[in-house]
């Protein structure tokens, strides 16, 4: 692995970008090494898109810098380098097959300067990687979206771009696919070094590709850093709710720089004693059995695949209920009453919103 | 929010957040437009300012005594015309596509056939089969041996006959419309409606007709539009409407201001078709006619009501298409001998010069209109490009008064100012030439090649661009790769239905017909005028088997169609044919 080829790293600078008066895209910077793989997580309208098409160049840069491999490829104001000299590669969310050529036509678009013989060999190489040789004589229309997802691939792969940048890859295709394509994705990925940047609003799928994740919401970078620490060291409260769904709660931080939340004492994390703290706590942060001091009745105990979502209910407040996610086979049944426990690890305080 | 974001703020070099200068590419695209909507708008700019003009005598007496009844005709004809279209139009729709019965297949590409048939054409067919030396009359005569007198023979020159003539080959138009209609509508609504306990025949009243009815509504406007502007078959059959009103005040009278100010009267007769088709549309501004078939749960007829539905399609086939077809063939055999000979040949050479350069012209100002609306993010500059359409709707003799007097002008000039500056006269360039006609049909068929290149064009999505960008074309690589392949069968459809029709095309062409030139549709009428009708035969037929080509496509494009996925090329030919 470690002898591979490697693609280019990717910098960009201080990227700021609007359409008419909305803001797209507000002072960007962020930087990742040759070979790395880039997800840029957010919810629809962050900008997250429009950041990977500045990238490839199909939008002219308004505001800031982007260097590909140490060299400037867009750089306002004026340096737009156009798309098709900077061995990118792109996937796009509808695939974007040309419809008058056949699957191995569309694969061979990219291969211009190669000659008829080697052109031939090298579709047939890229087909078979992506697992759809069979599919080459075949005409986009006739193909599912799978299928074509596939043939998309290929020919974003074919001219053996140093950086590949793919919108929403994985989206419009059902769970089972979704894996194998990944799949597919990663090995080509790894074993050709390239550079990627993938785009997704799915924040399991950007922890199960990526070396780096941005989180962008309303066109600022919320958060970068590898999935594992954006994951369990979240700047602020909306990473944290983003990348796994939380329970919201509030608290005013006491003399012993605890919180007392109702559903156990939780450590402050450093704020001054008196302050007001948003907790959120992760459905899977919270623990039944043992004698802890906090009861709560089950409401719902419902199995969703090999999980189980719980809604429980404060046994000395009714009405205030919390979901909490367990694997199915621990968890509590409805109308029991439990003893409830909350992990730290997935506890997160952070100032209160009003507070400020 | 605070006024300066903080993008501004951040924004130290200076001008890098501001709309990028006007390049010199965008000036030109805008003047093109520009220059396109001034001609479009001017011929029918002219006709509507002489109804402010002072006409004087001529005028005062065309009012008191034509003018009503131009009117009275008019509207008796929208009657006519728009009950007969509907009838024939809806019903022939519903049977074919909601329906099964024998010949359902044949009938729903057949039912295209009168479409090639030309009003002029059918009407001077009819006019030698049934008057009284014709076949119909004396073989009825020959069988029953009655002599004149002994028989009632309806009148085929009156209104009524022409009613009939022109919405035998019109119906197509809400036949094609409503039938796209009721086949988009079909799962979603029909199978629905028929769970919850409706009849076939309540889903056609309830669920059906409603859904379609703004379908079927622009289909009856596109027949109409036809109807105001067919000049041949009124001629011939003797019955006054504006068009023939504008020809004989132009040309008898010898006064173009009077025609432009009974055409500026004949207008608001138009653009009243226009806006009621468009308030009845209301919000379902677009008809899709991407076709998508899928299964219908068929009506399934036999007995008595299979006859009706076979007998009910089949008889406009016959008698918009078969019949008179038969006759000119028959007629042709005829007369071949005599007509068809090089002059003839030269005839035909002129038409298809004269069809194939307005294809050109027209296909090549569709694109840049096309492309100018893809680039452009505002929304009325693409609103402005659609209305570059608006000459469909302007009846040829109109536009023909419109064109002509601002170009006579503008040749008075140049000859005044050659006479004065150097002591010579060009003559007419504008007005006299075979450029007053190119522009017209320019102007009148624009609106086909539009559809018909745009329905290509936005089929191209703005992804296929940037993935060929990204896969290393340039940006007249792109054009070249993915544009022209992918464009070239609605360009060349757009350019078969503009050279069809220009070959049909009579009123314009009759008015502004250079001196010297002659068309398979001037010698047509021109026989036809001096009744001699079997040796009108061969140019008509001409006519009916190049507007055949147009109905084979249509025809395989809905063919194509009814496959379950639809070949995308398809639509525009449906979209542009129509117009």
């Amino acid at each position: 692995m470690m002898s591979a080829p490697s693609g280019p790293g990717l910098s960009i600078d201080s990227l700021s970008h609007r359409f008419d008066r909305v803001t797209a895209l507000e002072a960007i910077s962020l930087e990742i090494g040759g070979g790395e793989i880039l997800a840029l997580l957010g919810p629809s309208g962050c900008g997250k898109s429009t950041l990977l098409r500045l990238v490839a160049g199909l939008e002219a840069i308004q505001h800031g810098t982007i260097a590909i491999g140490g060299r400037a490829v867009s750089a306002a104001p004026g340096l737009n380098l156009p798309p098709e000299r900077r061995d990118v590669g792109f996937l796009f969310q509808d695939y974007a097959l040309f419809p008058h050529l056949s699957a191995a036509d569309n694969v061979a678009f990219g291969l211009q300067h190669l000659g008829d013989a080697e052109r031939r060999k090298r579709v047939g190489e890229v087909l078979e990687r992506v697992g759809v040789s069979a599919l080459a004589d075949a005409f986009p229309h006739t193909l599912s979206g799978g299928q074509q997802q596939r043939i998309a691939l290929a020919r974003a792969l074919a001219p053996s771009p140093g950086m590949l940048l793919l919108d929403e890859p994985l989206s419009g295709l059902d769970a089972r696919l979704r894996h194998g394509l990944a799949d597919t994705l990663l090995a080509i990925l790894r074993e050709t070094g390239t550079t990627a940047v993938v785009v997704t609003h799915d924040p399991e799928e950007a922890m199960y590709v990526a070396d780096r994740i941005g989180v962008l919401r309303d066109g600022r970078l919320m958060q970068f850093g590898a999935p594992a620490a954006v994951y369990d060291r979240p700047a602020n409260p909306f990473v944290a709710n983003f990348l796994s769904d939380s329970n919201r709660l509030n608290g005013i931080v006491g003399e012993s720089g605890t919180i007392d939340t109702g559903w156990g004492p939780v450590d402050s994390g450093g704020l001054p004693a008196g302050a007001a703290a948003q907790i959120l706590v992760r459905y899977e942060g919270i623990g039944f059995g043992g004698d802890g001091a906090v009861r709560a009745r089950v409401l719902r105990s419902r199995p969703i695949g090999s999980g189980a979502v719980i809604v429980l209910e404060a046994a000395d407040r009714p009405g205030e209920t919390l979901y909490a996610r367990a694997p199915a086979a621990r968890a509590p049944r409805e109308g029991d009453c439990v003893a409830v426990t909350l992990d730290p690890a997935h506890v997160f305080v952070f100032p209160s919103a009003n507070a400020k | 929010m605070p006024a300066d974001s903080p993008v501004a703020t951040l924004n130290a070099s200076p001008g890098t957040v501001s709309a990028p200068p006007l390049r010199p590419a965008r000036a030109v695209w805008g003047l093109g437009l520009a220059a396109v909507l001034s001609a479009v708008l001017l011929p029918i700019a002219v006709v509507l300012a002489h109804l402010f003009v002072p006409t004087g005598d001529l005028w005062a007496h065309l009012s008191s005594t034509v003018l009503p009844r131009y009117v009275v005709n008019t509207l008796w004809l929208i009657a006519g015309v728009g009950v007969l279209t509907l009838i024939g139009g809806v019903g022939t729709a519903w049977l074919v596509s909601l329906c099964r019965f024998p010949g359902r297949r044949f009938f729903s590409w057949a039912l295209l056939l009168p479409f090639a048939m030309p009003a002029y054409v059918i009407a001077y067919t009819y006019t030698g089969l049934l008057d009284f030396a014709g076949p119909v009359q004396s073989g009825l005569r020959d069988l029953f041996g009655w002599s004149a007198g002994d028989y009632p023979a309806p009148n085929i020159r009156s209104l009524t006959g022409a009613i009939v003539m022109l919405s035998l080959v019109l119906y197509p138009y809400v036949y094609l419309l409503s039938r796209s209609a009721f086949l988009e509508q079909s799962i979603c609504s029909l199978e629905v409606s028929r769970t919850l306990g409706c009849t076939p025949a309540q889903a056609m009243r309830r669920v059906a007709l409603p859904l379609a009815r703004p379908s079927i509504v622009a289909g009856m406007a596109l027949a109409l539009l036809e109807a105001l502007n067919e000049f041949g078959a009124m001629q011939h059959f003797g019955v006054d409407t504006f068009t023939t009103g504008i020809f004989r005040v132009w040309l008898a009278d010898g006064s173009p201001a009077a025609a432009a100010k009974l055409a500026s009267v004949f207008l608001i007769f138009v653009f009243a078709i226009l806006v009621l088709e468009r308030r009845s549309r209301g919000r379902a501004a677009f008809h899709n006619l991407s076709i998508r078939y899928r299964p219908l749960p068929g009506w399934r007829l036999a007995g008595w009501r299979a006859a009706f539905a076979v007998i009910f399609c089949a008889t406009p086939i016959v008698f918009g298409f078969a019949a008179p077809a038969a006759a000119l063939l028959w007629w042709t055999w005829l007369s071949a001998a005599e007509v068809v000979n090089a002059d003839f040949v030269r005839l035909l050479i002129t038409s298809v010069a004269l069809a194939g350069s307005a294809a050109l012209i027209t296909v090549a100002v569709a694109l840049f209109l096309a492309y100018a609306a893809r680039r452009s993010a505002s929304r009325l500059f693409r609103g402005l490009t659609r209305l570059a359409a608006i000459g469909y709707a302007v009846p040829g003799a109109v536009l023909a008064v419109g064109i002509v007097i601002p170009f006579a002008a503008l040749d008075e000039r140049i000859n005044a100012f050659g006479a004065d500056v150097f002591g010579l006269s060009p003559g007419l360039i504008f007005s006299g030439t075979v450029f007053a006609l190119l522009f017209a049909y320019a102007v009148r068929f624009l609106a086909i090649s539009y559809g018909a290149v745009d329905g290509g064009l936005t089929r191209i999505t703005g992804h296929m661009d940037d993935a060929a960008r990204t896969l290393g074309a340039s940006a007249t690589g792109v054009v070249r790769r993915i544009h022209a392949p992918m464009l070239r069968p609605s360009i060349a459809a757009a350019g078969l239905l503009i050279f069809v029709d220009v070959l049909k095309e009579l009123p314009a062409t009759l008015l502004l017909r250079p001196f010297g030139i002659d068309t398979l549709a001037l010698r047509t009428y021109e026989y036809a005028t001096d009744e001699q009708l079997v040796e009108a035969a061969p140019s008509a037929l001409a006519i009916v088997l190049a507007g055949t080509l147009p109905v084979i496509l249509l025809s395989r494009a809905m063919r194509r169609s009814s496959e379950p996925r639809e070949a995308e090329g398809v639509a525009p030919i449906a979209a542009g044919a129509p117009l």
